[in-house]
């Protein structure tokens, strides 16, 4: 493999990894606020323990978001140079305008919520935790705006002396139609990801019938919420899914791996093809579906691969111009199964719930409930490398190529390096990160008073006259 | 004065800020088994920055990303051109950060010990490294016409950068200690000046070292006089120090780490990363930045967003003013980090 191939594998893996954190922190971060707005407004001690509970789950998956998001910065300069040359100008600044305005926000009041609690006064100490809430959701649109200017680049010209991207107008970046859809997208993916979190959580607890004040309370929060974001989530797919075949046409061939130009189109939900992908044996079909999905008409036409290619040839030169396409027809399909189930086992919940029963009594839904919590994560990884394979071979849609954006002069030792450390270093985190939640998990919520007994203080022997007597914290490190 | 000029200005502000908060962090991190004799000495001390250390962090997310945005080249060569450190400093950071959050989280010797260390490597290494890289940044380093570093890692290790590598490491520590001392009572609070003064004579002695070896090499006028109000600012913290004036010290010293970094970017004016193959390589102040349309754009961004940021955080040091000593830590464990029943 060359540094090329190495530095691809690298920025798939510290991406995927790092977003298997990003939507559990924007969905949970709001999540956590509506308890604690709950207990805000109604003084109920439940709503302080789901609070407490999901609040420590949350800050466990949020340390690993931030530490592993100081990666993504810094990978671009490292292991892109080409392309943070290239894009720089443009794609430099909705980056600094996320970390100057949603970073610090982040940052600085997530400390103020963890030691916070007795601290600050109660309504003070709830709006720290809606801002990290807000600002989660601010992050996420900026780095969006960002992608969205890689898979469809508006508000530049390109400046041939430079040989460089120069911005025209920010509001373009900012307000680009690929981000109208794309942002809505990944921010209701996030909270279907977090009501799965829930959802499975609460069915263990009430599985085994405890804490069933605060677990029944929490599975019902999730279930509303993962239908909701569900229907969201495929709303938003299916509007994103018609700008892309507007903006990246071969992408869309790509995702159904259609080759040649059908009108209407059928949507395939598996096929067996010859080894070489380009002609199938056998495949169970949805008529009209892809025509609609692309169009909006179940009668529209959809372009295939090899129009596509042809007429990427006449506008940008000889060249492959197709995505690895059982890459993306597998991505494409596996990124709406998943999201698909996780929904659908909400509705059944909510239905089984009703008239005050436990559905996770039943073996069946305990365990499809527990087994649904990573089914969103599946689904948003899926729904990255389904994205980012998707544009190739562009890093920048129609204007560079990701073979042009590496670093020219950085080795693939060098490279394997960084992938091989980085990737061990994840490993482990991810062992301890989960061996962590499940700990936390079992525990529970915090039995009655959750901020704890409160002890007197102790007068240690090298005490002098001017220190200060106080009691302990209520959160310590 | 240009909008490249000023954002030269607005990034070595956010470096110095990132330094300046993040600093004390890293001397709190890596005294850690010298002044944190037990556990619950270990954990005053980490609580010390407990609630800030994540915000100082993002200083250094702000300050890359304002890299980026405002001078791409010299974020593409310096990134791709120091790779391994910055590997180096990633992993640190990495850990570092996970260890201070789960550190308390399982109530278990061996594990808090592993996360002891994980704070200790994780708060020297960046130290010593940031060191060593911002000294061959000043010294310049080895880049091509395409402006690609050619250089290895061992072009880094040489004596200037890792003087400056080592200056950094004491001033944090000296900075940390003192820090401790600020923001702690008990033993701990005496132990730590005690332990400032000395790592302090050490710190004055390397920072000299290498702000003498700056001057003369690469200094001029401006960078003169900040190296001299640097010196100055050290000395008269540790004097502060000597006379259990905890706040001077903290502000003298802390205005010696801005003052560092100031005469490393002044001194580096107008280049941004000089070339020792061919000056005419060199990237510059004009040529390594972005268009003067976002410079403006940006400016105006930071001229409304940095007020507040500045705000907000101001008022996080002031909501956790108060000292805290041994008193302050739980004795009994977070729930859920006790051990588990039939685990």
């Amino acid at each position: 493999m060359d540094a090329l191939d190495l530095a691809r594998w690298q920025f798939g893996i510290v991406t995927v990894y790092h977003f298997l954190f990003v939507p559990l922190t924007i969905g949970l971060s709001f999540l956590v606020a509506l308890m604690q707005t709950a207990w805000y407004r109604t003084g109920d001690p439940k709503f302080l323990k789901m609070t407490k509970f999901w609040g420590k789950l949350f800050l466990i998956n949020f340390a690993m978001g931030v530490v592993t998001g100081i990666v993504q910065e810094f990978q671009f300069g490292m292991n892109w140079s080409a392309y943070s040359r290239f894009v720089g100008d443009v794609f430099g600044a909705p980056l600094a305008i996320e970390a100057l305005v949603a970073f610090f926000l982040e940052a600085t009041f997530i400390g103020l919520w963890i030691f916070g609690w007795d601290r600050l006064p109660k309504g003070i100490h709830l709006a720290c935790i809606w801002l990290v809430a807000i600002s989660t959701n601010l992050s996420a649109f900026f780095i969006l705006a960002a992608n969205s200017w890689m898979q469809h680049p508006v508000g530049f010209e390109i400046n041939p002396e430079r040989g460089r991207a120069e911005l025209t107008s920010l509001w373009a970046v900012l307000n680009n139609s690929t981000n109208q859809v794309a942002y809505p997208h990944v921010a209701t993916a996030a909270f279907l990801t977090a009501a799965a979190f829930i959802i499975g959580i609460s069915a263990w607890h009430l599985h085994r019938r405890q804490h069933t004040e605060v677990m029944r309370e929490s599975m019902k929060m999730g279930f509303v919420v993962a239908l909701i974001f569900g229907v969201g989530v495929t709303v938003s797919g299916d509007l994103q899914a018609k700008v892309m075949t507007e903006q990246q046409p071969m992408k869309m061939a790509a995702a159904e791996a259609i080759w040649d130009t059908q009108a209407p189109a059928s949507f395939s939900v598996f096929t067996v093809g010859t080894p070489d992908g380009q002609s199938e044996l056998f495949s169970v079909r949805v008529p009209y579906l892809l025509s609609f999905m692309a169009t909006g008409d179940p009668n529209g036409e959809v372009e295939g691969i090899r129009d596509i290619q042809r007429e990427s040839e006449e506008q940008f030169g000889p060249g492959d111009y197709r995505p690895i396409i059982p890459v993306t027809y597998w991505t494409f399909r596996y990124m709406i199964g998943f999201g698909a189930v996780t929904a659908a086992l909400a509705l059944l919940g909510l239905i089984m719930m009703r008239g005050g029963r436990n559905p996770a009594e039943k073996r069946w839904f305990y365990l499809a409930a527990l087994w649904t919590i990573p089914f969103p994560l599946i689904a948003n990884s899926f729904g990255w490398v389904f994205t980012e394979m998707g544009r190739q071979p562009w890093v920048v849609y129609s204007q560079m190529f990701t073979a042009d954006g590496v670093s020219p002069l950085v080795g693939p030792w060098m490279v394997a390096t960084s992938l091989t450390v980085l990737t061990l270093l994840y490993l482990v985190l991810a062992v301890v990160e989960v061996g962590l939640i499940v700990r936390y998990v079992k525990a529970g919520p915090p039995e009655d008073d959750a901020s704890g007994p409160i002890e007197p203080p102790e007068r240690d022997a090298g005490a002098r006259p001017d220190d200060e007597r106080e009691r302990p914290l209520t959160f310590a490190y | 004065m240009t909008l490249a000029e000023f954002w030269f200005v607005l990034v070595g502000f956010l470096f110095a800020g990132y330094f300046l908060l993040e600093g004390f962090d890293f001397g709190v991190g890596m005294l850690l088994p010298a002044l944190g004799r037990d556990d619950t000495g270990r954990r005053v001390m980490i609580n010390t920055i407990g609630p800030v250390w994540d915000m100082n962090e993002t200083w250094l997310i702000v300050a890359g990303a304002s890299l980026f945005a405002a001078f791409p080249y010299w974020y593409a060569t310096l990134f791709s051109g120091f790779y391994l450190p910055l590997l180096l400093i990633l992993v640190a950071l990495i850990l570092r950060g996970v260890a201070f959050e789960y550190r308390g989280k399982v109530d278990d010797p061996v594990w808090r010990q592993r996360w002891d260390i994980a704070i200790v490597a994780g708060s020297v290494v960046p130290a010593l490294l940031w060191g060593v890289a911002f000294a061959n940044i000043l010294r310049g380093v080895p880049i091509n016409a395409n402006g690609d570093f050619t250089g290895n890692l061992f072009t880094l290790l040489n004596p200037y950068g890792l003087l400056g590598g080592l200056a950094t490491v004491v001033l944090f520590a000296t900075y940390g200690a003192i820090f401790v001392a600020l923001k702690t009572v008990g033993d701990i609070r005496y132990e730590a000046r005690a332990l400032a003064a000395k790592i302090g004579v050490v710190a004055v002695v390397l920072g000299a070292g290498f702000l003498v070896w700056t001057q003369l090499q690469h200094g001029d006028l401006g960078s003169l006089v900040l190296s001299v109000l640097t010196a100055v600012a050290l000395v008269a913290g540790l004097a502060a120090n000597a006379r259990e004036r905890e706040g001077w010290a903290f502000g003298l010293v802390a205005a010696a780490v801005v003052g560092l970094v100031a005469t490393l970017f002044v001194a580096l004016f107008p280049d941004v990363m000089p070339s020792t193959t061919d000056p005419a390589y060199s990237l510059t102040v004009e040529n390594a930045s972005s268009t003067p349309k976002t410079l403006a754009v940006m400016s105006w961004i930071a001229a409304f967003g940095l007020p507040v940021v500045l705000l907000y955080q101001g008022w996080t040091y002031w909501v956790f003013r108060k000292r805290i000593g041994r008193h302050s830590i739980p004795t009994s464990p977070q729930h859920g980090a006790a051990p588990v029943a039939g685990s």
